[in-house]
């Protein structure tokens, strides 16, 4: 199977806090990757270094075999064809959402990769169709509900086809029906040959979104597995704050603790 | 412990953070709701915006041009023939420009009356001041121009989304990229006045009693401080967002709009009410 991402022992700081410290890991194409962590554990940086907005301190990126360097995406057709094959979809949508309408908005990408009015008009009529956006085209961003901003974001990125899309934590601060209609989405990427990285904490969903997950923990990669073999870790879980303790109280008074995690089978 | 004292002083009309909360939020839902007036199924709002900017701008230059007040007080009431098919309602016009325009104008055209020399026709009751036919002539000119351009100006607020009016502005060849600041400006600040709203609201559940001028002045820097740290950091975060997506420091706009025979009617129109105007004050 051919490589999408592959990072090597990658390490990138704001400033002097560390965010990255050797992270090392293999993404192939067609593949739907969690990248699972808590807070501050380095899921979103990594997912900024593999759409090419940051660029490692030190280690390398290779996408779809070429490196991914700075001086390289200074050239036109280089970052052209890197922007139409990558799509990042960011966790904050009202970040995402910068044009003054939902049309402008799922037309920006097309047009700054230069297609032509008629395949953007075309282009945005399909995707608007496929979210069941398209009465909301002459709407402004800030009349829109949770749900509606995330299926924007998601359709101004999907506009283009990507063959990568990457999703900072795509369920955050959504309703239970919008978080069934992503994990639907998620569910449909799976044999599509699309390849699709979510960072994610949401344990709950994670069988559904991802065929293998990396659990980051300070910026490292502290294992990788199936879904399945992380969910049945609870030490692992537990060490990198994905499980929490959890008391309840018992008939006769007396508290209880254990491991717990949120899950539906 | 009454309601008052848990807020923070600033004497009987409310408090500070009341009125800043609260100024902000009436700032929102005036915007909301012109923004839902402007998708209406009116004359006006179902125009070609760039028609609309176009010919509301050329009614505005014919008012301010013309010379006689009847061919104005005609330019008026086409601005008024065009707020009833649109659903503006002649109570709002009158709340929301002529009695404002009236009471602002007034008092600038108001020493016109007596200041400009000229025939006679009244005396100030009183006083016994001279009204001149001249300064009643030019107070009236000032306030009929300002009645007429302001109503022409909300008429074309009012029925058009404003980043279609901002869109539409592309028809005098505004640049693009002065376009796209002004679209996003407008995107963002609701975002911001939103942040605003809830600093205060939080601010306010923890303030008990009343807070001294010194502190509320901290506390409105202090605001703004955070304020434009949250703005700093999100306009980074936009700046990613448009790169991940192609932006390459140059922007793009595609311009959706579409020409109908009711837009090419709507041109004529106007274009000839304009000329109508010009063509009768030289009779």
């Amino acid at each position: 199977m051919t490589i999408a991402f592959e990072t090597l022992d990658v390490h990138y700081a704001y400033n002097d806090v560390a965010a990255l410290n050797g992270v090392g890991l293999t993404i192939e194409q067609g593949e739907r990757v969690a990248l699972l962590g808590a807070n501050g554990s380095g899921k979103s940086t990594l997912l900024r270094l593999l759409d090419a907005l940051y660029f490692p301190d030190k280690g390398e990126i290779r996408a779809f075999g070429e490196p991914l360097r700075e001086e390289r995406m200074h050239e036109e057709a280089v970052a052209q064809a890197f922007r139409r094959r990558v799509g990042l979809v960011f966790q904050n949508p009202d970040v995402q959402l910068f044009n003054p309408t939902v049309f402008d908005e799922i037309a920006f990408g097309p047009l700054q990769l230069g297609w032509s009015k008629a395949d953007i008009r075309a282009a945005v009529d399909n995707v608007a169709r496929e979210f069941r956006i398209d009465h909301l085209k002459d709407r402004s961003p800030h009349r829109l509900s949770g749900g509606e901003k995330k299926r924007v974001a998601l359709a101004s990125v999907l506009v283009v086809d990507p063959d990568v899309l990457l999703l900072d934590e795509p369920t955050a601060a959504l309703d239970p029906r919008s978080v069934s209609e992503m994990v639907d989405f998620l569910i449909s990427c799976r044999g599509s040959g699309r390849t699709v990285v979510t960072a994610t904490h949401d344990l709950a969903i994670l069988e559904e979104i991802a065929d293998r997950c990396y659990v980051l923990q300070n910026g490292k990669v502290a294992a990788c597995g199936t879904p399945a073999e992380i969910l049945a870790d609870e030490d692992l879980l537990h060490r990198t704050h994905l499980a929490h303790a959890h008391r309840h109280r018992h008939a006769d008074g007396t508290y209880h603790s254990h491991h717990h995690r949120h899950e539906h089978r | 412990m009454s309601e008052q004292s848990f807020v923070c002083g600033g004497g009987h009309h409310g408090s500070y953070l009341d009125r800043l909360a609260g100024g902000i939020l009436h700032a929102i839902e005036h915007a909301l709701d012109a923004d839902d007036f402007s998708r209406r199924n009116g004359l006006l709002q179902r125009l070609d915006p760039r028609v609309k900017v176009a010919g509301v701008t050329a009614l505005i230059v014919t008012a301010v041009s013309v010379k006689s007040l009847l061919v104005l007080a005609g330019l008026f009431f086409v601005a008024v023939a065009l707020a009833l098919p649109s659903q503006v309602r002649l109570s709002r016009l009158a709340k929301q420009v002529w009695m404002s325009v009236f009471a602002f104008t007034g008092m600038i055209a108001l020493p016109a009356l007596v200041l400009v020399p000229g025939e006679t026709v009244a005396r100030l009751p009183l006083l016994g001041w001279p009204i001149t036919l001249q300064g009643l002539r030019s107070a009236l000119f000032l306030l009929g121009r300002s009645e007429t351009t302001a109503t022409l100006a909300l008429l074309l607020v009012l029925c058009t989304p404003w980043p279609h009016v901002l869109k539409a502005l592309r028809v005098f060849r505004l640049p693009t990229m002065l376009v796209v600041i002004l679209g996003m400006t407008h995107r963002y600040i609701f975002i911001f006045l939103q942040s605003a709203t809830q600093m205060f609201e939080a601010r306010r559940s923890r303030v008990i009693g009343r807070l001294s001028a010194r502190d509320r002045r901290r506390i409105a820097t202090a605001s703004a401080g955070v304020l434009f740290g949250k703005a700093l950091h999100m306009s980074t975060e936009v700046h990613l967002a448009m790169i991940s997506r192609g932006y390459r420091g140059e922007v793009r706009l595609l311009d959706e709009f579409r020409m109908k025979p009711l837009d090419w009617g709507a041109a004529f129109g106007f274009a000839a009410v304009a000329a109508l105007a010009f063509w009768l004050q030289t009779l």
